[in-house]
């Protein structure tokens, strides 16, 4: 069954093949991913708690968040091709629902946020603001709102065929657009400064240690789950056809199936796991502004699934954790060039590891194996006269 | 089959989420306390202070002159012997102009360092996202630049001006020379926003009238509308609370639409020696400027304080208000834990009260309810060496009054 779209496809035109498709049997292929996500709870859920201090593991907790955002742009770049340059916006939706909750649920019933009363000088809440009173409102909606957004913008977007830049021109736009609105506002967004001093969650006291740590564990959990939805969706039917729509968008319309549906799939995914990974960034880190949304972060997310790989499901995680990591390991070693440093490191994976560090792995795995997306592969099968 | 494979995994996902949900929230009421704060690590012969200034970014042009002054005021008090006969260990950390960043390496520095006081942060923005780790931790900060006001934190101690000490004595200035309309321009964002909230109700409680306001985005340089707007206001006076590089479009601008300092004076609050450089002399030659420094000022402690500083960075920079600020904020913490004896931070908050210090400004006295520093005022005008001269002080401290309250105008602000 699953071969319907992928045969005429491939069969026509010897495209690259998508890197990181492991070509394993299917039983082997499964051990192997039970093994991985046992490994990867082992190393969350024991290792890193009891190797590192609450500092450093409250850095991790946000270095997930961020890993969260690269899972759904693995799916939708890496597998679907459509270049997400704008998932601040998503993840900045998810954020300030969960902000707006927190801040609301710490000011305690009737009472409005402090900033309010500062900047804004109202004499009540704004109409905006009440739902998200209700966590059964706030909650669902830090991943509904920013997926009912995404499925407009993608409706319109890809219904029209805009595809490549103009498409990565166009999220930027909207990452841009929201910053502005939200600095505008400052009497009931809070402005430049954002939503911060945020204390509670759901009546636990952020401040203690022992509840930062619980947060930690939901972000770890959460995001292993996120995983494991990416693994269903990347090795499903579904899967195969939003490669295919990468790889040849009028072949697959004219085969019959619809790819503006397929690649709205897979951005409104995108977009809810962005939004999740900015809800639960707040508890993490305690702050939301427009200067973690706008351009520059949404380029950033980016950044970190370009290095580790995008079309893989490992990839885009390991990339944006090892980018976060290393911001604030050079950071805090090199205050003053850090910058350089970081720009080096960027320059160095794409000129040498275009297939980002997960193709590290495979060159490493297979000595002269089966040829995969990176310069020495590439070099070899450019002699051997295939691409 | 696919299918099957999916749901095995995400099932074992769940699970593990749940159980470790369900192992986490065994400590909703914790007996460990709320991190009691960090004391800081003063077991050796030195005592560790953190720097947070943005050393990348757009910030970094500013930041990193008050960087430089911080380290100069570390470096004479550990001439002179240090603190408590400890010498002081800087730790650098850069905010990277971005807030998150700020908060980040302020817990950085305050728990893995342990430092006994930070020095930084220049914006609003950083500066709101900081303070929450700064009390939580129950550590000291000590906020070098002019700002918006409306804020008292017990951790931290305000060494630039609040509202009282720059925004209110330039508009009593302006009135004094005949203002009656003012035009209001300022960068989009907090403290701009918030300081014309003030200037409004300064107004209309002055007789003054404000004929336009106008935001331009940080780093904004498209001026030409703004300008024509102000120049057909046909307003007394310009309100300029533009910050970075906006200003250098902002007055290129305003001079090639005719505009001088003569026919309409623009007053700026984020303009100081630095700036007027890198805008160049010949766009803002005749502009006022309120703060409470010059490098002009005089006195001998100021001689002393802009000597040091180019014998350190060289002859051609010059020392500006908030240089002088965090300067003032390293020998204040110095005297401060001098007279409480130790390095604990409660202690050293109680002994803060009516600590003073011969700043290059002039004597500065801690007010201890406040935790912000009487400052003069002084208006001062740029001139064609790129200085700014001294044209009206206030003639003695200004008591600090973040929250505008001895103002009966300003009762609806807070």
């Amino acid at each position: 069954m699953t071969t319907v779209a992928r045969d005429p496809v491939t069969a026509a035109e010897p495209a690259p093949p998508p890197p990181g498709e492991p070509a394993a049997g299917p039983s082997r292929h499964r051990f192997r991913a039970a093994a991985g996500f046992a490994f990867g709870a082992a190393l969350l859920f024991a290792v890193a708690p009891l190797m590192l201090s609450d500092f450093r593991l409250s850095l991790l907790a946000k270095y997930l968040c961020v890993a969260m955002v690269a899972v759904g742009i693995g799916l939708a770049w890496g597998r679907g091709g459509m270049l997400a340059l704008g998932q601040g916006v998503f993840f900045g939706l998810g954020g300030y629902a969960m902000a707006m909750h927190l801040k609301l649920a710490d000011a305690g019933p009737g009472n409005m946020p402090d900033f309010m009363m500062l900047y804004g000088q109202l004499d009540e809440l704004p109409l905006w603001w009440r739902p998200f009173a209700s966590p059964w409102f706030a909650l669902p909606a830090t991943v509904l709102l920013p997926m009912a957004v995404a499925f407009v913008l993608g409706s319109l977007v890809f219904r029209r065929r805009v595809r490549g830049a103009y498409f990565a021109i166009l999220s930027q736009a909207l990452a841009a657009a929201m910053v502005i609105l939200l600095i505008g506002q400052q009497g009931t967004t809070g402005g430049t400064n954002g939503l911060t001093d945020i204390q509670g969650f759901f009546g636990y006291d952020l401040d203690d240690p022992v509840n930062q740590r619980m947060v930690y564990f939901i972000i770890a959990g959460t995001l292993l789950a996120l995983l494991a939805l990416a693994r269903h969706l990347m090795h499903s039917r579904y899967g195969e056809l939003l490669v295919a729509v990468r790889d040849g968008e009028e072949r697959v319309r004219f085969l019959g199936y619809d790819p503006a549906a397929v690649k709205l799939v897979a951005y409104v995914v995108a977009a809810g796991m962005a939004g999740l990974a900015g809800a639960l960034f707040v508890p993490a880190v305690g702050i939301i502004s427009p200067a973690l949304i706008g351009i520059v972060p949404s380029i950033e997310f980016v950044i970190g699934v370009a290095v580790g790989g995008r079309a893989t499901l490992l990839g885009p995680v390991l990339g944006a954790v090892a980018v976060a990591w290393a911001r604030t390991a050079l950071s805090e070693r090199f205050p003053g060039t850090w910058t350089y440093l970081q720009g080096l490191l960027f320059v160095v994976v794409v000129a040498f590891l275009p297939g980002g560090l997960a193709s590290l792995v495979g060159l490493a795995r297979r000595r002269g194996g089966e040829p995969r997306d990176g310069l020495l592969s590439r070099v070899r099968r450019r002699r051997a006269g295939t691409a | 089959m696919t299918l099957f494979r999916g749901r095995r995994i995400l099932a074992g996902a769940m699970t593990l989420v749940a159980a470790a949900a369900l192992a986490a929230c065994g400590s909703k009421t914790s007996d460990s306390g709320i991190a009691a704060g960090v004391s800081a690590d003063v077991s050796g012969d030195t005592v560790k202070v953190g720097l947070l200034n943005s050393l990348s970014g757009t910030m970094a042009i500013s930041e990193v002159t008050v960087r430089d002054s911080i380290m100069l005021a570390i470096e004479e008090i550990n001439a002179a012997g240090g603190v408590l006969g400890k010498k002081i260990q800087p730790i650098g950390e850069d905010g990277a102009s971005d807030w998150p960043t700020f908060a980040e390496k302020a817990e950085k520095l305050i728990r893995e360092d342990r430092v006994a006081a930070v020095f930084g942060c220049w914006t609003s923005a950083s500066r709101k996202a900081v303070k929450p780790v700064f009390e939580k931790n129950k550590a000291l900060l000590f906020y070098p630049v002019q700002y918006e006001g409306l804020e008292q934190s017990p951790y931290i101690f305000y060494t630039g001006a609040t509202t009282n000490q720059q925004i209110v004595p330039g508009l009593d200035y302006l009135k004094a020379q005949g203002a009656r309309s003012l035009y209001l321009v300022g960068s989009d964002y907090v403290f701009p926003r918030t300081a014309n909230k003030i200037i409004k109700a300064y107004a209309a409680a002055n007789g003054m009238t404000v004929l336009g306001e106008d935001y331009a985005p940080l780093g904004s340089t498209e001026f030409g509308t703004i300008t024509n707007k102000v120049k057909s206001s046909g307003a007394d006076a310009v309100f300029n609370t533009l910050n970075g590089d906006s200003n250098v479009a902002f007055f290129k601008e305003y001079k090639s639409a005719g505009l001088t300092a003569a026919s309409m004076p623009v007053v700026s609050v984020s303009i100081a020696e630095e700036e007027v450089k890198s805008i160049g002399t010949q766009y803002l030659e005749g502009q006022l400027t309120a703060w409470n420094y010059y490098q002009t000022t005089s006195g001998a402690a100021n001689e002393k304080f802009v000597a040091a500083y180019k014998a350190k960075y060289g002859a051609d920079k010059p020392t500006s208000d908030p240089m002088e600020a965090a300067y003032v904020s390293v020998h204040l913490w110095k005297a401060m834990v001098e007279k409480a004896g130790t390095f604990d931070v409660e202690k050293v908050r109680e002994a803060s009260s009516g600590i003073t210090f011969e700043a290059p400004e002039g004597l500065v006295t801690v007010d201890g309810p406040t935790q912000h520093i009487a400052k003069t005022a002084r208006i001062g005008k740029v001139g064609a060496d790129g200085l700014i001269t001294e044209v009206w002080n206030s003639g003695q401290p200004i008591t600090p009054d973040p929250y505008l309250k001895s103002y009966p105008w300003a009762g609806g602000l807070s």
